[in-house]
């Protein structure tokens, strides 16, 4: 189990750094159109983020942020948000993963660069929620839960 | 035995080493790799999706299908940890013989 570490250095450190990384992932993810980046990139940073607090935080201050039980079903909901996109596209006339069949007010282009945004965001939140299931159940925080 | 394999595997070095002198060179225009969709794609990757980087329309659109593998295999790899971590933490607590090597 980890528990908090009395330091004030790392404590401060942590809460400063956090919402910076956090903003950094979703520009990852929302800017992977113009650079390099994407879902992957994003989601391991989102994950990084959860899991700096679970280290140096601890138990007791990070989990209110990011309970344990929320690592599954954020891989879940990712999945699901890929393969719902896909499925949406096939439910309305299209191919499966076909964007331009999406069915939203835009013209084919930019459905297409609104699915690619979905499905990163899908993989996002796979990625991510997968890392820190990982993470809880190796460290025994998701004994209790 | 030990001779044979070693025999062996120097020859297969032989032969991978051969057969890189007939690899295309690196960036070379003229590779089948260029030649065949690449070229569409380098093309039409901006008009098809405004997405100026063609890396991404290609993980996330024209290739959507292997990304989702992708996706797939991240999350069924991580669940596949939680079932193997959770048994042996439940045979531990039953006092089992685990061999953990």
């Amino acid at each position: 189990m980890i528990t908090r570490k009395d330091s004030v250095i790392l404590d401060v450190v942590t809460r400063i750094m956090v919402p910076f990384i956090q903003i950094f992932a979703f520009y990852v993810i929302f800017h992977g159109h113009y650079s390099p980046g994407g879902g992957f990139q994003g989601g391991a940073l989102l994950a990084g983020s959860v899991l700096l607090q679970r280290i140096v935080l601890g138990r007791d201050r990070s989990l209110p942020g990011f309970p344990v039980k929320w690592g599954v079903p954020f891989g879940v909901i990712g999945v699901l948000l890929f393969f719902g996109t896909g499925l949406l596209a096939q439910v309305m006339g299209g191919n499966f993963l076909q964007y331009d069949a999406l069915p939203f007010p835009m013209d084919e282009v930019w459905l297409r660069n609104t699915g690619i945004l979905l499905v990163e965001i899908g993989v996002a939140f796979a990625v991510m929620g997968t890392l820190i299931a990982i993470f809880d159940e190796l460290s025994g925080a998701g004994e209790e839960a | 035995m030990k001779a044979m394999v070693q025999v062996l595997l120097i020859l297969l070095g032989v032969v991978l080493a051969y057969a890189g002198t007939g690899l295309p060179e690196f960036g070379d225009p003229h590779s089948p790799a260029s030649q065949h969709v690449s070229n569409h794609y380098i093309e039409h990757a901006y008009h098809d999706s405004h997405t100026p980087n063609i890396v991404t329309v290609m993980i996330a659109d024209y290739r959507s299908f292997d990304t989702f593998g992708e996706t797939v295999v991240v999350f069924t790899a991580g669940m596949a940890c939680l079932f193997i971590l959770r048994g042996l933490r439940r045979r531990d607590e039953e006092g089992d013989p685990v061999d953990h090597a």
